[in-house]
């Protein structure tokens, strides 16, 4: 277990730095701005829950996955799988930021002939699995942990679910598969924004008491505030689990979070803004930044 | 040092003939023949999902196996995340639980990204018989030709099914082997020189051709053959074991040179081998084309494999019919 962790380290050095968390917020926060973009283009987008995600997802990529935009084919990388692939937006922008992809080519999401669909497709850099059918990444993710494992690479695996998905069997299929492999170099985050098309999780197909649904199934569970950078990070510090266990994230989040006009509402699902609703999004989320600097 | 003695002191064991190595189920030599491979090939995956008797013969090779257990879902979806992490899964199910159940997880995880993984299904058409209409795969076929990248092998006899796991497991993109329940009257009594996407002719014949694919119906279109041949009518026989990509140059040729086709499949006579033969010589060169198959329609008729066939009208003496009147001659 030690000298497993020791080498892991040493690639992570190599192949991710480190990012602290003003220059985390500063991605985040232009990673919203491009979300918000893409919500303003021709077709609209999913801005409730690409904006939910937007913290979770530059937290991952800029301090937790062994990634490289250099190399997006490095065998040792860590795999991400976008299972909930209606954020696409969020992941392009993220992609974006972090150089995967050149930040202009956010300009031409959903638009005819370019590579950036709505849902994910496996030809953009960093993406490895195209998603937007709920319930396929958890497995995706589970099978490139077991790989891992199998060919003695120190990868990790990690399936970014909405959750609203977890109301997909085939999620639960690879719950129980994944703790009864002990595949402990898998994590599960769940963007727990609460919402989803018809209404709340809640109100449509509970879920609570979710925390006690994963841990009765074997998992780790952590909870934290999605939107807390320190906390974030420390969680992803504590990984592998002692116990041997995969870990789950129960990430509580806001849908449509950082802007106030679509903050934890129903509509927020999928939006297109008109330009004048655009920059209304768009001051509402700067001066949300000015306020939090 | 002692077990080396007693090794060398036993007497040769007999060379088993041709018969005694291909007997058994189809789905026992491909597992032996997996086995086999697994030992050769560390990338090599046997993937579970509780169909029985893997455990056992995965036991010495634990870091090739894995259960997921009765899941089919998660069964494809890791078998795709293997697979693109450079592992060579065979994922193992019942043809219609992994047709109709896991039909999105082939389509999107596995074809959709053309990705190494090997689908062996067991129980193709009618060959779970009286376990009833859920175990029955008759719709698998037309199901699985419509994904793009995916192979689709039905192989005829058990030294069939060998080779085709051996070449599925040097093929490039995704393979599924479609295998039946029960052992079957071999067809072939040397070795087969199995191509994927090239049909095998049984018998030559200027008349008529008769298209099968399946272990029973490729027996039934032979015996047709004998039965038209006595009679003068020269059936062409064409063992369709790989459904995609299709042989259509055979087919087209088929068209071309004899008077009509007769498909033959244990599949509903809609999108399966019949659906693709008629594709092919309806765009291309016109022929005749009767299609014998399982009808259009559920039944709940209870009956082993050989009863259900006949009672869906897949027989011997249906193939000679259609293929007499195909050639005019009285029937």
């Amino acid at each position: 277990m030690t000298s497993t962790t020791a080498a892991t380290t040493t690639t992570a050095t190599t192949a991710t730095a480190r990012e602290d968390v003003a220059t985390l917020a500063e991605r985040a926060h232009r990673v919203r701005e491009r979300v918000l973009e893409m919500g303003a283009g021709e077709t609209g987008t999913h801005l409730g829950g690409s904006l939910s995600a937007a913290d979770l997802l530059t937290v991952l990529y800029g301090s937790v996955l062994r990634v490289d935009p250099d190399r997006p084919d490095w065998p040792d990388r860590d795999r991400f799988v976008l299972s909930k692939g209606h954020a696409g937006a969020a992941l392009y922008a993220v992609l974006a930021e972090y150089g995967f992809i050149p930040s202009e080519e956010c300009a031409d999401y959903a638009k005819a002939g370019s590579r950036l669909a709505a849902h994910p497709l496996r030809r953009v850099e960093g993406v490895e699995f195209p998603t937007g059918s709920l319930g396929h990444g958890l497995s995706l993710a589970a099978g490139a942990a077991l790989a891992a494992r199998r060919l003695g690479r120190p990868s990790r695996a990690f399936a970014l679910l909405g959750d609203g998905e977890l109301q997909e069997g085939s999620v639960w299929e690879a719950v129980m598969g994944a703790a009864h492999h002990k595949l402990d170099n898998l994590v599960a985050v769940v963007d727990r924004n609460g919402w989803q098309i018809s209404g709340t999780t809640e109100e449509c197909l509970s879920l609570e008491p979710l925390a006690d649904r994963w841990r009765s199934f074997g998992w780790a569970v952590r909870e934290v505030d999605g939107h807390d950078l320190p906390a974030l990070l420390a969680v992803f510090d504590g990984l592998p689990d002692p116990e041997g266990r995969p870990t789950v994230v129960l990430a509580r989040t806001v849908k449509g979070r950082g802007v106030p006009m679509l903050e934890d509402r129903k509509k927020s699902h999928f939006v297109k803004l008109t330009p004048k609703l655009h920059v209304r999004a768009l001051a509402g989320l700067r001066n949300r930044r000015e306020r939090q600097q | 040092m002692t077990e080396l003695t007693i090794a060398q002191e036993a007497p040769a064991a007999p060379e088993p003939s041709w018969e005694e190595r291909y007997a058994g189920p189809s789905r026992e030599i491909c597992r032996r023949t997996l086995a086999e491979l697994a030992r050769r090939d560390p990338r090599i995956m046997c993937v579970d999902s509780d169909v029985g008797g893997l455990e056992t013969l995965f036991a010495d090779l634990p870091e090739q196996y894995v259960n997921v257990g009765i899941a089919e879902a998660n069964l494809i979806g890791m078998a795709a995340g293997m697979a693109a992490s450079g592992l060579v899964p065979f994922a193992h199910t019942l043809s219609g639980f992994a047709a109709a159940r896991a039909c999105e997880q082939i389509k999107v995880d596995v074809a959709g990204n053309d990705l190494p993984v090997r689908i062996i299904a067991t129980h193709g058409g009618l060959s779970a018989g009286h376990y009833g209409p859920t175990h029955h795969a008759v719709d698998d076929i037309g199901i699985l030709r419509l994904l793009p990248n995916l192979t689709v092998l039905v192989p005829a006899d058990a030294v069939e099914a060998e080779a085709a796991l051996i070449a599925a497991a040097d093929h490039p993109g995704p393979v599924f082997l479609r295998l039946g329940r029960s052992e079957t009257p071999l067809v072939h009594r040397g070795p087969v020189d199995f191509r994927i996407g090239r049909a095998l002719t049984l018998a030559d014949g200027d008349d008529v051709t008769l298209i099968a694919t399946g272990p029973h119906p490729v027996l039934m279109a032979r015996r047709a053959a004998e039965t038209l041949a006595a009679e003068g009518i020269g059936a062409r026989v064409l063992n369709m074991h790989t459904i995609k990509p299709l042989d259509e140059e055979a087919v087209l040729r088929a068209a071309a040179e004899t008077g009509g086709i007769v498909t033959v499949e244990d599949h509903l006579v809609t999108g399966g081998l019949g659906g693709a033969v008629c594709e092919v010589v309806a765009a291309r060169g016109g022929c005749p084309v009767r299609r014998i198959g399982v009808p259009d329609r559920f039944s709940d008729r209870v009956g082993g494999e050989l009863d259900l066939l006949r009672h869906a009208g897949v027989t011997p003496e249906r193939i000679a019919a259609e293929a007499r009147l195909l050639t005019g001659a009285a029937v």
